[in-house]
């Protein structure tokens, strides 16, 4: 479902040639539930753009659900739903379900059809109360709410996601999550999120890829990243591990 | 793992594969149907105006300055015109009415500058999002700018044209065709300074700050549009050169019109001219920040 092979996407800052990823060679297969994890700058959301077919990769190869993202980009856009957690699609101004509408316009989705899949997304995600609030006065919860639901109207095979969970309470993410693994296993939806939160991956993720330096420093199980190190390691201890490979690692804090 | 369904909802989505990339039937097929999309435009349209009409407060502000400023200037207009009676063609009247036009024209066609969230969301790297879309940027903007300019026609461009009649007297055309012209020429104005801003907003992608092109921009338009003083009063080859330029079709061809001293269909043929030449423009310029822009942040 996604594919990349030897992808590269370099920058030019200031005349000085920055390269954001790599060398980057991975596969996804339909109804895969991935989470990407890196530091901050490592590539995730440079790769996530060039999935997207919003950045041109500079080197190497990139397929999406059997398109070239940035050659196809307007095919793609309707086979994928993305989401960028710290951005929003909505119409500030404007009752939520104006930008659904906009959405089944701009996707040309049936409108039956439409309203079928409203429902059933008003009713997973618990919209019913703020369908008709502007955007701008929806908590941040409920916007991520919304925006999920703006992503899958029109019920893209893959779902992307970056960092769909920041700032969000706990029980906010708990929903979050209950519907991500409901839409992965009833529509088979492929989804790859990014995250610095750890619980994602342990709740949400059945595979990792850590990328680091712009390059794949690991792909595999939940249980094999674990397996990276010694037995008693809690998941943020192997990430911080794996983050600080070749560096000082910084000193651990006590809980007070 | 569960299998992929073909995506039934829309059955004329093309399936996976080698007939599915860009110059193939299919691919043809989409962009034909993306170009006929008309309800899609119409929507954003009426968002814009929607948009917009949640800020009465501001708008009616933006109108009384405009009136104002309206009153002053054409104070100053009246003594240019009673020491030069009949300057640049006009009389009096003429100039008075060219003046509140021109004031009525500032909100909708956004004479001031602004008007476009576009330079923000390139800064804070939200552009991102108008990016994945499969919509072509220009004309989504471009379909919620004329929503804007018509709110701003009627709260903006309706209390200025009322002062200059209450206090000093304009002139009205009398048969609803040059009602219709002026309309036209209007809209074709809107589009003119939307391609326009819209290509100073895309700068920001290289400049990575908006405030001076903002700076060029307004001063250029001001005083190049006809909204500071009649484009007629300059003078020889100056004043051909800058008839001609696409500012001129912001301000100067529409208040033509009203004015009756040109016809809407010329007036109309130099706005689409500059329009489909902007907008072009835009569309190469929209191409490279495809191409080249680092988006910013996260």
């Amino acid at each position: 479902m996604i594919e990349t092979e030897r992808a590269g996407r370099s920058f030019k800052v200031r005349g000085a040639v920055v390269h954001a990823v790599r060398d980057l060679s991975f596969r996804i297969e339909p109804g895969e539930f991935v989470g990407c994890l890196g530091p901050n700058g490592a590539g995730k959301s440079t790769t996530i753009k060039m999935l997207c077919g919003i950045l041109t990769p500079t080197s190497g190869r990139v397929r999406v659900a059997g398109l070239d993202p940035s050659r196809a980009r307007t095919a793609l856009a309707r086979r994928i739903g993305v989401v960028f957690g710290q951005r929003t699609t909505l119409w500030w101004d404007l009752p939520l379900r104006d930008s659904f509408e906009l959405v089944r316009l701009l996707y040309k989705v049936d409108r039956k059809l439409f309203a079928a899949r409203l429902d059933e997304l008003t009713e997973a995600l618990d919209l019913g109360g703020f369908t008709r609030t502007p955007v701008r006065q929806l908590s941040l919860g409920q916007r991520m709410r919304g925006d999920l639901a703006a992503a899958l109207l029109h019920d893209p095979e893959v779902l992307v996601l970056d960092e769909p969970t920041i700032g969000l309470d706990v029980v906010s993410k708990a929903g979050i999550r209950s519907f991500l693994l409901r839409v992965n296993a009833e529509r088979g939806t492929t989804v790859l999120l990014t995250t610095h939160d750890l619980g994602d991956v342990e709740r949400l993720c059945r595979r990792v890829l850590l990328i680091d330096h712009g390059r794949l420093a690991f792909d595999g199980s939940v249980g094999d990243l674990m397996a990276t190190a010694p037995g008693t390691a809690t998941i943020e201890e192997v990430v911080t591990r794996l983050y600080t490979r070749g560096r000082a690692a910084p000193p651990p804090v006590e809980p007070v | 793992m569960p299998a992929r369904r073909r995506p039934d909802h829309n059955p004329g989505l093309p399936l996976a594969g080698p007939r599915a990339g860009p110059g193939t039937a299919c691919h043809r097929a989409i962009t034909l149907r993306r170009c006929v999309s008309f309800s899609l435009y119409a929507r954003l349209a009426r968002y814009g105006f929607r948009k917009h009409a949640t800020y009465v407060a501001a708008a009616l502000a933006g109108a009384f300055t405009n009136s104002v400023f309206g009153v002053l200037r054409a104070s100053i207009l009246i003594a240019l015109w009673q020491a030069r009676p009949g300057l640049a063609g006009y009389d009096v009247t003429a100039a008075v009415t060219f003046c509140f036009v021109t004031q009525a024209f500032i909100g909708p066609m956004q004479l001031l500058g602004g008007g476009l969230t576009l330079p923000e969301r390139i800064r804070t790297g939200d552009i991102a999002l108008d990016l994945v879309r499969p919509a072509p940027l220009q004309l989504w903007l471009l379909a919620e700018d004329l929503g804007r300019a018509a709110y701003q026609l009627l709260v903006r461009g309706l209390p200025p044209m009322l002062a200059g009649a209450a206090v000093f007297g304009i002139t009205t055309p009398r048969d609803p065709e040059r009602w219709l012209g002026v309309l036209a020429c209007v809209t074709a104005g809107v589009v003119v300074s939307f391609a326009w801003r819209y290509l100073v907003c895309l700068s920001v992608c290289w400049l990575a700050d908006d405030r001076g092109v903002m700076v060029c921009s307004m001063l250029l338009t001001t005083l190049l549009s006809g909204m500071m003083v009649p484009l007629t009063l300059f003078p020889g080859a100056l004043g051909e050169l800058v008839r001609a330029l696409p500012w001129a079709a912001m301000a100067q061809a529409p208040a033509d019109v009203y004015l009756g001293t040109a016809s809407a269909g010329s007036a109309l043929a130099f706005q689409a001219a500059w329009g489909a030449a902007l907008l072009a423009l835009g569309a190469l310029a929209t191409r490279a920040v495809r191409h080249r822009v680092v988006i910013q942040g996260g």
